[in-house]
């Protein structure tokens, strides 16, 4: 059994959201990177578990970034990965990162590749869908858990207004959401062991991005708020009536 | 040329975030000078020639009970068929749950540039340039389409539904409907609730309302105002409350008319999923809640005595007493 598991690097939730050059990047001028929660918590996690469950598994990470990746990626091996791959690019068009990733899930034949629901800063939601298409393969998205009985899978997903329970055979893509596993903290052995753990290092493959960001805007300001006396709640009542005309 | 318009359903019924995808698709349409047209897959119950309302010409529908359950795979087949047939070169979605299942699937398979989470209409003047959410709802980024057809996935409750008269033609659309890969062996669905993504007011507690007991402070209000009823993470974490109602960096990212929120701090993670709320409202005992700040309206005082009072005055607006 192998699984693939894709990990991205996002600021830290707490982060400053500011751009430079002119609006066109982001800046990340003492900027604390993490793994983008999603892929942490609930995708790697997951996938830790079932190696857990059964020794022959098998944990890849594949990561599309430059070297300022190195780091989390050695984090997410000190959690539980068995080996990364680094494709030495740096894009945030959805297309051209799902590409190789698609390119090196071909190549290592993987039952599972487990993505995050989104990136927390591009908010795409769009790679594990353009990879599974690009494999052909189904895919299920927003899993919430997710368990294995031999060579099919049961996931549960959210849907809009409940949950869905799936059955497929593998292979297949699936994007993983809160209620797939708890987050873990890495332990010294992880963390001593990581730095022995093979981080493969390829350039990419000539893809066409479909996509640019041209620019980024902050939103305005909020003009302040507006505070009723808690003497008289039946005013701010009155204001969302008759001021916001919201209720 | 046109503009091609998938509008999602459920049980039969087309979804609120529907019409807004057909009003912003129709709107595009008239931007760039040619028609819009929309699918619908599956069983439906409404009177389909009415989506003329919303600057629809022609519906195309494919009635299979198959398609009742959304398969991105087998969907992404039948609407890249349908955008071919109709020479669509603009696609647009609801940036919903089906919305981001789908619309990756169909970029790769049609090579057409996608922009998920779309605010606001593209500007064509120089390119196709679309502004969407980024950063959790802290920032937008512009991004441009280069590539021939493109897919725009549209943010719930940021285009307003407008209506005019009109009629739309409908016409079966002839579709291979594969068999899905993907079984649904059970579907789970909260009735008689508001869904949360598509509420226009969402009433929220946290922490700060101490325990489940008390939560009829969030509920009653929700009922008199047909409101979903949302929570903070610690709250679904211990249990309080079910895990779909929490919002947030990991949770749902909502953008209601009305969010109301009680006894909630307003934590960074916290707001990064309510952030694009037109109203905030904030019920918290404590003058230094970092929620205050993103907040439009707000009461420091204790929500034990001040929700009642509310729910009253709402009773007495209503006519109810
Ligand atoms: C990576 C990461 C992701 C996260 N994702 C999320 C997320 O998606 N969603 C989320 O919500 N959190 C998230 N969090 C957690 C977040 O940081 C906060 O811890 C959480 O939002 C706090 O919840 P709370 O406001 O309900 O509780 P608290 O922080 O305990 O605040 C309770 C509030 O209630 C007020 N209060 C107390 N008693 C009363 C009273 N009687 N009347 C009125 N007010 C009262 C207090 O003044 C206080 O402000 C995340 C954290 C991390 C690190
Ligand atoms: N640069 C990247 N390298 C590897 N995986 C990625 C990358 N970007 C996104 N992903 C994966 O795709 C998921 C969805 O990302 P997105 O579609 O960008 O919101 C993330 O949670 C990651 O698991």
């Amino acid at each position: 059994m192998k699984i693939l598991v894709c990990i991205s690097k996002t600021p830290d939730t707490t982060a400053k959201i500011a751009f430079a050059d002119n609006n066109t990047k982001f800046a990340a001028d003492g900027v604390q990177w993490i793994i983008n929660p999603y892929d942490e918590w609930y995708a790697l996690v997951r996938a830790i578990e079932l190696k857990e469950a059964d020794a022959a598994t098998v944990i890849h990470l594949v990561t599309v970034g430059l070297a300022d990746c190195d780091p989390i990626i050695r984090k997410a091996l000190a959690l539980g990965g068995d080996e990364a791959i680094r494709i030495n690019a740096d894009s945030h068009d959805s297309y051209y990162i799902a590409s190789q990733i698609a390119n090196v899930a071909k190549e290592g034949n993987y039952e599972l590749v487990f993505t995050g629901k989104e990136t927390i800063d591009y908010n795409g939601s769009s790679i594990g869908g353009m990879v599974a298409e690009l494999l052909d393969l189904p895919y299920v998205s927003l899993a919430t858990k997710f368990t294995l009985t031999g060579t099919s899978a049961e996931i549960i997903r959210e849907i809009e207004g409940g949950e869905e329970t799936d059955t497929v055979q593998l292979s297949v893509v699936v994007s993983c959401q809160k209620g797939m596993a708890e987050q873990r903290i890495p332990n010294m052995k992880g963390i001593m062991g990581a730095r022995s753990k093979p981080l493969k290092v390829v350039e990419p493959s000539a893809v066409d991005a479909f996509t640019a960001i041209a620019s980024f805007d902050l939103p305005p300001a909020k003009a302040g708020v507006k505070l009723v006396s808690p003497d008289n709640p039946e005013e701010l009542v009155r204001l969302l009536h008759e001021e916001a005309k919201v209720i | 040329m046109s503009v091609l318009i998938f509008l999602d359903q459920a049980d039969g019924h087309i979804k609120k975030s529907a019409f807004e995808a057909a009003c912003y698709g129709a709107a595009i349409a008239k931007q760039t000078g040619t028609i819009a047209e929309a699918i619908v897959l599956g069983s439906i119950n409404d009177d389909l020639a009415a989506i003329g309302q919303y600057g629809i010409t022609k519906v195309h529908t494919v009635k299979n009970d198959a398609l009742n359950h959304v398969d991105a795979q087998v969907f992404t087949k039948i609407i890249a068929d349908a955008a071919t047939a109709t020479g669509a070169t603009v696609i647009i979605f609801s940036n919903n749950f089906n919305g981001k299942a789908i619309a990756p699937r169909l970029s790769v398979r049609l090579k057409a540039g996608l922009v998920s989470g779309a605010v606001a209409l593209p500007d064509t003047s120089n390119g196709f340039i679309v502004k969407k959410n980024v950063f959790s709802g802290k920032a937008f980024a512009n991004v441009a389409i280069n590539t021939a057809i493109k897919i725009i996935s549209l943010n719930p409750n940021s285009f307003s539904v407008v209506t005019t008269i009109g009629t739309a033609e409908v016409a079966a659309f002839a579709a291979n409907v594969d068999a899905a890969k993907v079984t649904v062996t059970n579907t789970n669905k909260v009735v008689g609730e508001v869904p949360l993504s598509e509420a226009e007011i969402v009433i929220s507690g946290g922490r700060g309302l101490k325990g489940p007991e008390n939560w009829s402070l969030v509920t009653d209000l929700a009922k008199l105002l047909g409101a979903a009823t949302a929570c903070s993470r610690p709250v679904a974490d211990i249990g309080w409350r079910p895990h779909h109602e929490h919002v947030g960096q990991t949770g749902l990212a909502i953008a209601p008319n009305l969010y109301f929120a009680i006894g909630i701090s307003g934590a960074i993670q916290h707001l990064a999923g309510v952030n694009r709320s037109k109203t905030i409202v904030v019920i918290n005992k404590d003058p230094e809640a970092p929620f205050f700040k993103a907040a439009d309206y707000g009461i420091v005082g204790d929500a034990f005595e001040v929700m009642p009072k509310i729910i009253e005055a709402v009773k007495k607006m209503k006519g109810l007493i």
